[in-house]
């Protein structure tokens, strides 16, 4: 087998941190509410696809896509509270979330259609060249993004009093709220949190991809194996994981036959479930 | 003349022209309905095609009704989501036949859920007609008739007309690169396409298969563009090409010439890169098919009907066609056995053809396909709009194939 050219490889390394970044992205907030507030929410993926068809249609009017955040991000974080509000409320099961997926993806088709859409920006086209590799803008967008949010997430729980409150109710609490941690309101907080960073990673998606309302299942298993890897609760976790696992892929589909890349994500996690049982 | 005789003479030619107007127009269906009971893909992965076939069994049945339905009845067309899922395709054609007792049953879309529908129609000894079957030998069944217009051995036909095509373009490449999904149906004319390619003396410089459902198309972008083929056969389905050309050209790559398989044509038509991209296909909105006034009605509706819907593309194409040639099929299948009885609608079905509007369709090879010939074209993306390029006798009027 001839060995593949450093060019190949490098652009397959940059395409596997690319898809990554996405993956962390679409990681962190799932990560942040199962590991903090022990609710898997798999609405999640839906809240991020919700996010990019509303990203697709206000670009569509005319709004810069970043500019669309401006509006998505409150909203979504919003939505993110009142769902948890509501969950809390009923106190629910998880898999109410697996409900509300699928009644978001209705809605999706409702207003959008099953058809493939397309958003056109002026950041489609933009790439840059470094020698001989190619960065195009919306993966590097998307990496930026996942950065600046999975670091802004680490810092807030690592160096103010709310982040050190929220890590308290992690660990416990009942315990927390009798030191007086405003338990409920800072879960309201913390999933308003996850949501909007949905709607961050739902640009991500319109950027970068054609969309379909199906699509919303085809991000779970890998993001899922993204998140147990990375630790739940850790906001790096999601994407150094990501990361791991994108960069495995690009390099199993640049060395080998591509079909087998979906086994190294999971083949890792299984590794690491044998190897550290205790970390997730 | 006195007043008398010409009222009476009015009336009576009022009379003579009601009479002539009422054998002119078909009379209206009447009696219990005939249900038709199928399913879609109305969600899930492959409800962006499912779609397509929605609104083409709409206008079918709708066009029916308003002539005299199946045998003088109306027709009532009972469709359910199977969700893109094959084994809940199975379970809802087993409460079409056995809860809501419809009379007949039309396939679903796409290979696998087809096939679960095939098992359900064999058991309860159901005529099966269906569009969109892409492998012929798994049909083991004696009463299902695919109206798509595959042949029996699409991984033989579909490379030859493609390599042919590409050989009559005065240009032929020669190095190839086949990158195909994994999905069977795809998969298994890619690998024919690999034999033909060999058979051709062309030299092959990358074979990639991925999982159907990848996600990362860039390192098999960048192989691509590492291997530098003169053509590349991209067995993809749905949006699958687009994701490639998106990835090629992130990295500033596009080969000279590539084929798709079974691409969503309005996102491929209208991607940046997909530009002279080649596809298979069975009609398209031009002469000889818009000939046919069966065909351009049908093209009416169906842009009107896209349109309503909220179709980003309202073109009539293939997926649109074979569809309305299926239930085509059903309808004239019907009227010939003079019949809902499914094993005489098969035994008619067995001894005639069809003329649909994706041309002759008939059933007299083993299990009802014909081998070594189909209903295929190869069409190519020019400035933004779908033409037939191959074989000759079915271009666009004036159109060629472009190579680079």
């Amino acid at each position: 087998m001839a060995l593949p050219s450093l060019t190949l490889l490098g652009q397959s390394l940059l395409s596997g941190l690319f898809i990554g970044a996405l993956y962390g992205l679409l990681g962190l907030g799932l990560s942040l509410s199962w590991g903090m507030l022990r609710q898997i929410n798999l609405a999640h993926f839906a809240l991020a696809f919700l996010g990019a068809y509303l990203t697709y249609q206000l670009a569509g009017a005319g709004i810069n896509p970043l500019a669309t955040l401006a509006v998505i991000v409150p909203c979504f974080f919003a939505l993110g509270a009142l769902m948890h509000w509501l969950l809390a409320r009923f106190s629910v099961s998880a898999l109410v979330t697996f409900g509300l997926t699928a009644i978001i993806e209705a809605l999706i088709q409702w207003i959008w259609t099953a058809d493939f859409r397309r958003m056109e920006s002026g950041y489609s086209d933009v790439k840059f060249r470094v020698g001989a590799l190619y960065v195009a803008l919306p993966e590097l967008l998307t990496l930026a993004m996942a950065l600046a949010l999975s670091l802004a997430v680490w810092a807030w729980l690592r160096h103010t009093y709310t982040g050190k409150a929220m890590r308290a109710i992690a660990e416990d609490a009942p315990i927390a709220a009798a030191f007086g941690v405003d338990v409920h309101g800072l879960s309201l907080l913390l999933s308003g949190l996850c949501a909007a960073f949905a709607g961050v990673a739902g640009l991500s998606l319109a950027l970068s991809y054609t969309l379909a309302p199906g699509q919303i299942y085809a991000w779970l298993g890998v993001v899922f194996a993204a998140v147990m890897l990375g630790g739940l609760g850790n906001p790096l976790g999601p994407l150094v994981a990501g990361i791991v696992i994108g960069v495995s892929e690009a390099l199993t589909m640049a060395f080998t036959a591509p079909a087998w890349a979906p086994l190294v994500s999971f083949s890792l996690l299984i590794v690491v479930l044998l190897a550290r049982p205790g970390r997730i | 003349m006195p007043v008398a005789n010409r009222s009476i003479l009015a009336g009576l030619g009022a009379l003579l022209a009601l009479g002539l107007a009422a054998q002119g127009a078909p009379a209206a269906p009447a009696g219990p309905p005939v249900r038709i009971g199928s399913t879609l893909a109305l969600t899930g992965p492959l409800a962006a095609t499912g779609l397509v076939h929605k609104i083409v069994g709409e206008i079918y049945v709708e066009q029916l009704n308003r002539k005299d339905g199946l045998l003088g009845r109306p027709v009532e067309w009972v469709l359910k989501d199977d969700q893109s899922r094959p084994d809940l395709a199975r379970t809802l054609y087993e409460q079409l036949i056995t809860v809501d007792k419809v009379d007949l049953i039309m396939g679903p879309y796409a290979t696998a859920n087809i096939l679960s529908a095939m098992g359900v129609a064999q058991r309860y000894n159901k005529l099966l007609i269906h569009h969109t079957f892409g492998t012929p030998s798994l049909a083991k069944y004696d009463m299902q008739f695919p109206a798509g217009g595959l042949a029996g051995d699409p991984d033989n036909t579909i490379p030859k007309l493609v390599f042919d095509a590409l050989a009559a373009s005065g240009k032929a490449p020669k190095s190839v690169a086949v990158v195909t999904s994994k999905f069977p149906s795809v998969q298994f004319i890619s690998l024919g396409a690999r034999e033909a390619a060999k058979k051709r003396g062309l030299r092959e410089v990358a074979f990639l298969e991925w999982d159907f459902g990848n996600r990362d198309f860039g390192p098999i972008a960048a192989r691509l563009k590492d291997a530098k083929p003169d053509f590349v056969w991209v067995g993809g389905l749905g949006l699958e090409g687009n994701l490639l050309i998106d990835a090629m050209r992130k990295i500033d790559y596009m080969p000279p010439l590539h084929f798709h398989l079974f691409p969503a044509p309005g996102p491929l038509l209208k991607a940046p890169g997909g530009e002279n991209a080649l596809a298979a296909t069975t009609f398209e909105e031009h002469p000889p098919f818009t000939d046919n006034p069966v065909a351009v009605e049908f093209i009416r509706l169906y842009h009107e009907r896209g349109a309503k819907a909220g179709l980003p593309d309202t073109s009539v194409e293939n997926q649109s066609a074979i569809s309305y040639s299926s239930w085509q099929t059903l309808e004239t299948a019907v009227a010939g056995a003079r019949s809902l009885d499914d094993k005489a609608i098969a035994q008619w079905l067995k001894r005639n053809h069809v003329d649909a509007i994706v041309g002759r369709l008939h059933w007299d090879g083993p299990f009802n396909y014909i081998y070594g010939t189909d209903l295929y074209k190869v069409k190519q993306n020019q400035k933004g709009k779908w033409v037939i390029v191959w074989p000759k006798e079915f271009a666009a009027p004036g159109a060629r194939l472009i190579t680079p």
